[in-house]
């Protein structure tokens, strides 16, 4: 049998590759559109980002807008730029860790037993995706007063853990790429739950995971959380970064340099966990 | 069946029951953590933000209970109501199914290039998701004055005699809208169905080939679509999702609210109550409208995936 893992697959025509590839560089121009402009408008000197007729290139690229963002941040009052940043990581680090573990434990055992109240609870989670967040707000808003959660960062934490789209994403993967005669296998050689789920069932779904930390990172990351949030020293890096380009039109360059900065760090954990995921050599994990 | 049969048939049931429960605790602590989270975060604001649905509420005063007061009106009186129903599900049935299966064609012809540049396509096709509110550059190729992107190139190339108001005039609103949300659809279907297709076992498709699968569409039919089953599932609800709870991109491009609410939706009527005139109850109870409206589709959709490949 020939190996298909190295070099060309065999049953793979030259001319359709070709095809494949143009048909994605063509749409690819017109996807790529945002981040080009992202990047290019924070290179923007002030009357670049005016000029009529509009230019998506920058002509003469400048780094004052960058450096007029950190000069602002720097003289934001007394927190500093590092407090906001601090506070930002922090909610995206423990939220995201959180929401993995609680949501894929939840996620092994609804995919792969079923017990009483199984099949009921994960439609519970499916039908909750439904409903719109708008309206939700005052209720959680009680909630978070009655536990005495309002001006702390556990308000965004927590419920965090439990968005219901990361149990659904888990478990449909689960249930599709981990085979029962695995588990069952380990049982017999008798490892427990716990070991199961850490050394068997997390490797296996490596590309759900971390699927599954970008939309994390994604959402806590640009979390204003203002609603639960009054202490300053508390606030959030968009928050702070909201109020430095909501300056008026002086402060366009400024804005467009902070979005850039904003899509730093989902950029870099989305490459790293993409190469990654396409690094992942998919097996049943059953050998003869 | 007598009357006693019944009764000791049900009492046998509720004690295999409770044996199934001791037995599956280990299940249940998996379960705990996250149950706990879900029910207090999300169960229990969705039963009161429906229960606030059959009051009057103006987050001020205390909820005042006027039963079906709310739905009468919304389906009698509001007639904006309409308009937003006929938008949203005009919006939905194009961007939804369009944009569903558009996310599964990009995450498959990428899985089809070389692995070294897979991530970085991957890149380029999420960007507008990525780059957060990416939809507002579309606000400047729409500019309705002559310093938009669309309206300077085509009055220099002679197509347009002058500028369009092109976020204003109601003839091209909801047009422009459907084409922004289906360019921003490669989302969170998207990525899913990428890691998809990255956990088919390899061993799959040397069988495959083995057993005498010429090109990649029979591939696709006879390998990759039944194994992305529950990740097709997955996208499906969420396309679902995202297609009817249109708002922010229609609130971006066409202003709040939009001209003779010609961009007006479910969920910007829903803000628009909510949020501008605190009617917590009647905004509640558009929510319920649009939750029912979402679990039927959603309904409807898994039953006719649920046949695929059979």
């Amino acid at each position: 049998m020939k190996k298909i893992k190295a070099g060309r697959q065999p049953n793979r025509s030259l001319a359709g590759d070709i095809g494949v590839a143009i048909v994605l560089i063509i749409f690819g121009c017109f996807f790529i559109f945002p981040l080009v402009y992202i990047i290019n408008g924070a290179f923007k000197p002030l009357d670049e980002l005016f000029v009529f007729p509009p230019k998506l290139f920058v002509r003469n690229p400048t780094t004052k807008n960058i450096s007029d963002l950190f000069l602002l941040m720097n003289k934001m009052g007394n927190i500093t730029f590092i407090r906001y940043a601090f506070n930002s990581l922090l909610i995206t680090v423990v939220g995201t860790g959180g929401h993995i573990l609680v949501a894929s434990m939840a996620a092994y055992v609804l995919a792969k037993y079923r017990f009483p109240g199984s099949a009921t609870f994960f439609k519970l989670v499916t039908v909750a995706l439904m409903f719109t967040g708008y309206v939700l707000s005052i209720p959680n808003y009680l909630i978070m007063t009655r536990l005495g959660w309002i001006d702390t960062h556990l308000a965004l934490i927590i419920p965090a853990f439990a968005s219901p789209m990361g149990l659904f994403l888990m478990k449909q993967f689960m249930e599709s790429s981990i085979p029962d005669v695995l588990i069952e296998a380990a049982k017999i050689d008798g490892a427990k739950e716990g070991r199961i789920f850490f050394r068997i069932i997390m490797p296996l779904v490596k590309p759900a995971i971390l699927t599954l930390m970008i939309f994390s990172i994604q959402a806590l990351w640009n979390n204003i959380g203002t609603t639960y949030i009054y202490t300053e020293s508390l606030k959030t890096l968009p928050f702070a970064l909201r109020t430095l380009a909501s300056g008026g039109i002086a402060r366009t360059g400024v804005s467009s340099a902070s979005q850039l900065f904003m899509m730093i760090l989902p950029v870099t954990c989305f490459m790293l966990a993409q190469s990654n995921i396409v690094e992942t050599m998919a097996s049943s994990g059953i050998k003869e | 069946m007598s009357y006693a049969n019944w009764r000791r048939q049900k009492q046998m049931r509720r004690k295999f029951l409770w044996r199934d429960i001791k037995s599956f605790r280990t299940c249940y602590a998996f379960l705990a953590p996250y149950a706990i989270i879900f029910t207090l975060f999300y169960v229990v604001p969705v039963i009161v933000s429906i229960y606030f649905g059959f009051t009057y509420y103006n987050v001020l005063q205390p909820p005042r209970f006027i039963a079906l007061q709310n739905y009468i009106n919304l389906i009698l009186v509001d007639d904006i109501f309409l308009t937003a129903v006929k938008n949203t599900f005009l919006v939905a049935a194009i961007t939804g199914p369009v944009g569903y299966i558009a996310a599964f064609l990009f995450a498959w012809l990428i899985h089809e290039l070389p692995k070294r540049i897979r991530a970085v396509a991957v890149l380029v096709f999420y960007a507008p998701t990525i780059s957060g509110q990416a939809y507002l550059v579309w606000t400047l190729i729409f500019a309705g004055d002559s310093y938009g992107y669309a309206n300077s190139w085509g009055v220099e190339l002679g197509i347009l005699e002058k500028p369009i108001l092109w976020l204003n005039n109601p003839q091209y609103m909801l047009t422009i809208c459907i084409i922004v949300i289906l360019w921003a659809s490669l989302g969170t279907g998207f990525l899913s169905f990428i890691a998809g297709l990255n956990t088919i076992p390899e061993d799959q498709y040397e069988a495959g080939y083995v057993d005498g699968i010429k090109n990649r569409w029979q591939e696709l039919w006879y390998i990759t679509l039944p194994n992305m089953k529950s990740m097709l599932m997955f996208g499906a609800v969420m396309a679902i999702t995202t297609a009817f709870n249109t708002a922010d991109q229609t609130m971006a491009l066409c202003g709040f609210p939009s001209t003779d609410y010609a961009a007006r939706t479910v969920v910007t009527h829903l803000i628009d109550y909510g949020q501008t005139r605190f009617e917590m109850g009647y905004a509640s109870a558009i929510a319920t409208v649009l939750f029912l409206c979402m679990y039927l589709c959603n309904r409807f959709i898994q039953k006719a995936l649920s046949r695929l490949g059979t």
